[in-house]
């Protein structure tokens, strides 16, 4: 087993987590608007993987929307395909495309395409949407680096539901076998797959047990926590013997009451008046909530 | 009839030709799924430790990073057996190299029944099949160790996704080292006016064979290796259907899928003409010398010569 490599919860004091929380709910916002717009998609997932998110693509990652095959730029697999609408929010505020963008997912001819295309659309690192295969992308990312003796960082993003896939364990066994420190994984641990509660499905239990005992440093924590986030980031990127596998601890629909732990909303968009309800309850101006409906028929 | 010299078995080429590479461009990297002493990919394990890496009995897991590494400019070379990497890895192989056309290269060796004793869960005989009918995909047959050399050197210079087949067995030598290749671009090894026989891997040379007894029989067989089975060098195959009328396709593969159906394909869409297959037909193959399986199995050049003649006898029909 690695050595814990845990460091102190020390938060610099000059974070403005203001612009965090700011942030996560104008991707909120905008995932509802997509999705209402779009008629299908899944806004369980993204509004569960928003807060981490923000925190990595607003914080943590380094990168450059200017010139975005960077060759020393972090790289963020986005294992978890279907909950793209929020990440495709995340890579448009950063300033890789125009915002408006945002509303033609799902289109014929739009590069924001059902699940991520890398081929269509800046930022994207991988074309996902099949469960299971990020992890191992990411490894490949992460050996380049250590090929190359480049010091980018390469972060996974996982969902629970994902962990029932063979490939995760394979993957799972070869990083921390190959001692892969410069490999994150943030697993969104939102409770549901697609046909139901992942306790009834196929359940995983103990998660934290089985990444241990597969080598990699674990840390759980609430992944709605900006905090949280932030500390345990700060936790994984300084790990020199160890991938990292963070356990974020999250609520499927985080943020839309009607929404939160009703697995209804995994795959099915929100009709024109439920757009309306989540709009009217993060906060969005009558006027733009108009807009937006006058967009859906 | 013309010498049958063997050389050396197509898998032995691949491993000295990524020697070489290994030399030649620093982003070649090379992975395996523990089956590097068999696929000959050990060679370059050994000349080129830290590009190497065994990942271990996982296809799927050795997909994925062939995926990442090639996003991250890597020109990952991936080998293991045909039916294990193909089968295993498809998936993989769909979402992480075809459809983003990443910069990987599938090798896979133990292609075919001529695999021999090993039996049929080792025998790949759906690889082509499988990887035709992947977009994106530039598919490839070599069918002795000069032409696998000289592919294996294009595939790494090609830009996107390729796959290539090498053997377990010796292969008969039909070219020499002034023998130029490019993919795409099938190679006429025999002109003639009755009959074209189209094959690749094992089977050309099986073909020039038969186009000897054919002669003596009073047809006068062309005789086409098409290495790559995509993209198709439709000119040539145009030409030799518009000259002959009559074509045979032998592979080692099953008769579903790989050659044989993409060449029908094409002849039946301009040239409508009498198409007959040599391969493997609907089943598995078994346990035995390739000799022996290729007898069995309906791989021979007299299997070849009386699809000839069925071919030029539907010509008047």
């Amino acid at each position: 087993m690695p050595s814990r490599t845990e460091t102190p919860n020390q938060v610099n004091e000059k974070i403005d987590w203001k612009k965090f929380e700011d942030i996560a709910l104008h991707i909120r916002r905008d995932i509802i608007k997509m999705l209402g717009i779009a008629g299908s998609g899944h806004p369980g997932g993204s509004l569960s993987v928003t807060d981490i998110l923000t925190l990595l693509y607003f914080h943590f990652l380094k990168h450059n929307p200017k010139d975005p095959k960077w060759s020393d730029r972090d790289r963020l697999i986005f294992s978890k395909g279907h909950g793209c609408p929020a990440l495709y929010c995340a890579l448009a505020l950063s300033g890789y495309f125009e915002e408006k963008l945002l509303l033609t997912l799902r289109k014929l001819g739009s590069p924001l395409q059902g699940h991520p295309d890398m081929r269509k659309l800046s930022g994207i690192e991988a074309s996902t949407g099949s469960l299971g295969q990020g992890l191992s992308i990411g490894i490949g990312c992460a050996l380049a680096a250590r090929f190359d003796k480049k010091s980018f960082l390469t972060y996974v993003i996982m969902s629970d539901g994902e962990l029932n896939e063979g490939q995760t364990w394979e993957a799972a066994a070869f990083a921390s076998f190959h001692k892969l420190s410069n490999l994150i994984v943030i697993l969104d641990c939102n409770k549901f797959q697609l046909s139901g509660a992942t306790k009834d499905i196929l359940n995983m239990e103990p998660i934290v047990d089985k990444w241990r005992a597969f080598g990699w440093l674990v840390k759980e924590i609430d992944g709605h926590s900006h905090k949280e986030i932030y500390e345990a980031i700060e936790w994984a990127r300084s790990s020199k013997s160890a991938p990292s596998m963070i356990l974020a601890h999250t609520i499927k629909g985080k943020g839309v009451s009607f929404m939160e732990n009703n697995n209804h909303f995994h795959g099915v968009a929100p009709t024109k008046d439920e757009t309306a309800r989540a709009l009217k309850e993060l906060g969005e101006n009558e006027a733009e909530i108009q807009r937006i409906l006058g967009m859906i028929h | 009839m013309i010498e049958r010299k063997l050389g050396a078995a197509t898998r032995d080429a691949y491993g000295k030709a990524l020697v070489e590479l290994g030399k030649e461009n620093s982003q070649v990297v090379v992975l395996d799924a523990d089956l590097s002493k068999s696929t000959r990919t050990e060679a370059f394990g050994e000349a080129y430790p830290d590009r190497f890496i065994d990942i271990g009995i996982q296809e799927a897991n050795l997909v994925g990073i062939a995926s990442g590494l090639a996003s991250c400019g890597k020109i990952p070379f991936i080998s293991s057996f045909a039916c294990f990497l193909m089968c295993k890895g498809y998936e993989q192989i769909r979402m992480g190299v075809a459809f983003p056309k990443l910069n990987v290269k599938v090798v896979a060796s133990h292609g075919g029944i001529s695999v021999g004793e090993d039996g049929a869960s080792q025998q790949s005989i759906e690889d082509f099949a499988l990887a035709l009918t992947l977009p994106n995909f530039t598919v490839i047959a070599p069918s002795d160790e000069f032409a696998t050399k000289s592919l294996i050197k294009l595939a790494a210079s090609h830009q996107g996704p390729v796959y290539v087949r090498t053997g377990r067995s010796k292969a008969p030598l039909v070219y020499n080292d002034k023998t130029a290749f490019q993919i795409g671009k099938g190679i006429s090894l025999r002109s003639g006016k009755d009959v074209t026989l189209i094959a690749n891997g094992l089977m050309v040379f099986e073909a020039l064979e038969a186009a000897e007894i054919l002669k003596q029989r009073g047809l006068d067989a062309s005789v086409v290796d098409i290495h790559t089975l995509k993209p198709l060098d439709e000119v040539l195959l145009m030409g030799e259907a518009r000259k002959t009328k009559a074509f045979v396709v032998a592979e080692e593969h099953l008769v579903f899928g790989g050659l044989g159906c993409a060449v029908s394909q094409l002849v039946s869409q301009n040239f409508p003409i009498p198409v007959e297959f040599v391969g493997i037909n609907d089943t598995y193959a078994e346990s035995g010398t390739p000799e022996e399986l290729f007898q069995k199995y309906g791989l021979t050049i007299d299997h070849i010569v009386q699809a000839a003649k069925k071919a030029v006898s539907h010509k008047s029909r």
